[in-house]
């Protein structure tokens, strides 16, 4: 069924080893792929981050011979790839000779192939641009699948490139053989299986648009071992062969002014801002917008940052954790404008009686997204930053022709519950440290330049509220997967990304051991990132639901020894030894007199990572909660408290 | 008669079937990715037919689901989001023609064997192989019609059956692939910047 490709030059492919331990590395006399891009094509006037166009190949210079290893490096440059991340193995070590001799590409050696899949996810939301992770096939590649499957939940560009046994041992149980294709079929936008080094250049130019266009996600490259030793043709740039992929970006002008006329027409409005408005870089736009129409907005987890928290307008978060003001908004609404939000459960919570009176205006770039969940009265179909540009513009038009929404009674209703129901945490009695102190005050240290990047579960949660977050890339986490091991690494990558911002990762204990063998990649690699483990002995978020729902049996979620009696954090291991083990400052907190000073010292080390082990109470809860499964209307603000959302002021 | 391949949901009481034609890149592994898509979402599918098309990089698949309208529109936008999906349409039945084929086995010795040969002729199918004791029918038709055969046939003894899914062109002139092969404007920028 494969169709035939132009490869002329097949003549030199030697068949990889079993584990590829064998065999002479390909060194010396061939040029590298630097030197050969540099050759290559004449028309790299400007190179420019991301994916290039597929060009004319008019302009191209004339094509150079190299290995696919080669062309597979000639072409990360080719993309504007300034890092990767990643492991060497048998079936990629042909890639690894040619990225030795690389200028332009900095790799970062990671200690587990999850790390460069997190790692590369941290770059490109904190950049903009994919990410880039490499392993070598079987184990190397099936490590990626729980980071590949984290960005396919949050959309994030990633583009992982895999080593594959050759192509002649292909299916045959060949050693450290895995079928990645298939594996992250359902976690990837989309995967490649290359078994010709004619097809390598095209494949990675293709990865990367497709990772990084229309609504982003992880795309993966597996390249046989043979294909990356045989000889092809470098050309560059190179046409893409994607006949199926078209993502729309241009909203239908005639859904934007029935969009608009409706919510010039709505009496209790919100727009409902998802991580999609992030991604389009609309931020600005969405500002605009909102101070134009008026309108509350609440920010999802993923866009935290969409929209700054300190604005007026923002209610903050809805969802399972939300602010009462912001679920409320959106149970008591006549219209939701939803930007790049996809209604998942978690800000739902029962569908069925979630904003029960709203109609929906749903913005997005995924077709798949609108009225999967919740249907859509109006449906646009487009990227946010263009669908919000021409809101605007319809907007201002109905504005002129002499519409003007009237909020004042939806604004009293919600400023009523915003004061009633503020968010908020009681002080342990023993004296212990409230986890959210913490939070909140290195959230106002570090201030809203800082990138903040969270793990998942309590300390995730408490990030997301108690943080004022400003800017939007300065919030990253784990929100639809849930990844517990992602801040450490994601921070990592986020620091390679943003060198010039101070990157926290907030993490939790539990969190924290899944992952933290990169701070010794962040060590050696000088990558001075600041963790702060939330420490409260346990897997909190689970122990909040046994307390809350299994009758505070507390089945294997403590991480110490219970019969110590230890009431706060966990000393196994001890975190300030283990930093300072990977050659990180270890730093400790126990007090909240200690809290801003410690936080104080750690913001002063900038040549190594620092970790600090903030031990803190270990029954602290997520308040607000709407249980799993339950209805928005039944938020607690606290253990049997609900809101009452006719307060008044 | 037809078994589905994927069955995780329980039907919808709204469900129907629906004939989709996709037309998608031949490649390697296109097919495991439109399966894998029905069966990781919940879809039903009833049949699946796939072949080569009259350009020879394009194959067409011809699935016929069973849902109702919501779950078709989310199988449709699914599919859609597939990278080596160019196109899908729906067949209405009153404006396509759709045919499965079939081939069945059917007991058949000297005495049963004239009413045999009668019902086969009276589908206007044939006889394709012929045994001591039994006849293999092919037989091309709709969905109903096979299913009549197939029970008219059913007291001889079935004792083997294979049938192909569906296949359907829409009627009139026009073709799936002419606007699917337009040369492709490719998009500019996209969300990511």
């Amino acid at each position: 069924m494969k169709e035939t490709l132009a490869m002329t030059d097949q003549t030199t492919t030697t068949v990889g080893s079993r584990g590829g331990t064998t065999g002479p590395p390909r060194q010396g006399q061939a040029p590298s792929p630097r030197d050969l891009a540099a050759r290559a094509p004449a028309n790299q006037a400007a190179p420019s981050p991301g994916p290039r166009r597929p060009g004319d190949e008019s302009g191209g210079a004339a094509p150079v011979t190299m290995t696919g290893a080669q062309a597979l490096v000639a072409a990360l440059e080719q993309l504007g790839v300034d890092v990767v991340f990643g492991i060497p193995g048998g079936a990629i070590l042909p890639a690894y000779d040619p990225l030795f001799d690389s200028r332009k590409v900095r790799h970062i050696l990671v200690r587990h192939e999850q790390g460069a899949g997190h790692a590369a996810a941290g770059y490109a939301q904190v950049s903009g641009r994919p990410g880039v992770c490499i392993a070598t096939s079987g184990p190397g590649a099936t490590n990626l699948v729980t980071p590949l499957a984290d960005a396919y939940m949050d959309s994030v560009p990633v583009v992982a490139i895999t080593g594959q046994v050759a192509s002649t041992l292909i299916g045959t149980d060949g050693f450290q053989e895995a079928d990645i294709a298939g594996i992250t079929l359902p976690v990837t936008k989309h995967n490649f299986l290359v078994t010709e080094a004619g097809d390598i250049a095209r494949t990675v130019a293709e990865a990367f648009h497709v990772a990084a266009t229309g609504r982003p996600g992880p795309v993966l490259v597996d390249i046989a071992k043979d294909a990356l030793q045989a000889r092809t043709q470098f050309r560059w740039p190179v046409p893409f062969e994607l006949p199926g992929y078209r993502p729309v970006i241009r909203p239908h002008s005639r859904q934007v002014r029935e969009a608009a006329k409706m919510m010039m027409a709505a009496r209790r409005p919100v727009l409902y801002v998802g991580g999609g408005v992030i991604k389009a870089g609309a931020s600005k736009e969405l500002l605009t917008l909102a101070e134009l129409t008026g309108m509350p907005v609440v920010t999802t987890l993923m866009a935290r940052g969409a929209f700054p928290s300190s604005h007026k307008q923002n209610l903050g978060m809805p969802g399972m954790h939300g602010k009462v003001a912001a679920v409320g908004a959106l149970q008591k609404a006549d219209l939701l404008v939803a930007l790049g939000a996809r209604f998942d459960d978690r800000v739902t919570g029962r569908l069925d009686t979630f904003a029960p009176g709203a109609a929906v205006v749903h913005a997005d770039i995924d077709p798949a997204e609108i009225s999967k969940n919740r249907h859509a009265e109006v449906p646009i179909v487009g990227d946010c930053r263009e669908v919000i540009i021409e809101l605007i513009t319809a907007i201002r038009g109905e504005q002129e022709a002499g519409e003007q929404g009237d909020l004042s009674a939806w604004w009293s209703q919600l400023d009523a519950l915003r004061a009633t129901y503020p968010l908020g945490y009681d002080q342990p009695d023993d004296g212990s440290l409230a986890p959210q102190y913490v939070i909140e005050r290195i959230g106002k240290l570090a201030g809203p330049d800082a990138v903040y990047v969270a793990g998942v579960g309590q300390h995730q949660m408490w990030a997301a509220q108690f943080i004022e977050h400003e800017h939007p890339r300065h919030w990253l986490n784990s929100g639809g997967l849930g990844t517990m091991g992602y801040a450490v690494p994601a921070a990592m990558g986020a620091k390679v990304g943003a060198p010039e911002s101070a990157v926290w990762a907030i993490d939790g204990d539990g969190c924290f051991q899944m992952t933290n063998q990169e701070l010794a990649t962040c060590t050696v690699e000088g990558i001075p990132v600041k963790v702060a483990i939330i420490n409260n002995g346990n897997l909190g978020m689970v122990r909040q639901w046994q307390t809350l729902f299994y009758a505070e049996r507390y089945s294997h979620t403590d991480l110490d020894r219970m019969e110590q009696g230890t009431s706060t954090g966990t000393r196994i291991p001890d975190f300030v030894k283990l930093a300072e083990a990977y050659g990180c400052a270890g730093l400790r907190c126990e007090t909240a007199a200690d809290v801003d000073k410690i936080i104080q010292q750690a913001m002063e080390i900038n040549d190594r990572p620092v970790v600090i082990d903030f031990i803190v109470h270990r029954d602290a809860m997520v308040w607000p909660m709407v249980a799993a499964g339950t209805s928005n209307d039944d938020i607690k603000v606290a253990r049997d408290m609900a809101p009452d959302w006719d307060v008044t002021e | 008669m037809s078994q589905p391949l994927v069955r995780l949901r329980e039907q919808e009481p709204s469900a129907s079937r629906h004939t989709l034609s996709v037309l998608v890149e031949n490649k390697p592994g296109v097919l495991v990715r439109i399966a894998g898509l029905f069966s990781r979402r919940g879809f039903n599918i009833d049949s699946l037919a796939v072949g080569p098309t009259e350009h020879h990089e394009y194959s067409r698949m011809t699935i016929v689901v069973n849902c109702a309208e919501h779950p078709l529109e989310q199988v449709t936008k699914q599919l859609n989001k597939l990278i080596n999906v160019l196109k899908i349409v729906e067949l209405e039945t009153s404006v396509s023609v759709q045919r499965e084929l079939l081939l069945v086995k059917v007991r058949a010795d000297a005495e049963t064997r004239s009413r045999v040969l009668e019902t086969v002729a009276l589908f206007r199918a044939k006889v394709v192989d012929v045994a001591q004791d039994a006849v293999t029918v092919e037989a091309t038709g709709n969905r109903d019609k096979l299913d009549a055969l197939i029970r008219v046939l059913e007291p001889f003894g079935i004792k083997e059956l294979v049938q192909s899914g569906m296949v359907a062109l829409g009627r009139g002139s026009k073709s799936i692939t002419d606007r699917a092969l337009r040369p492709i404007e490719r998009t500019a920028g996209g969300s990511a910047q």
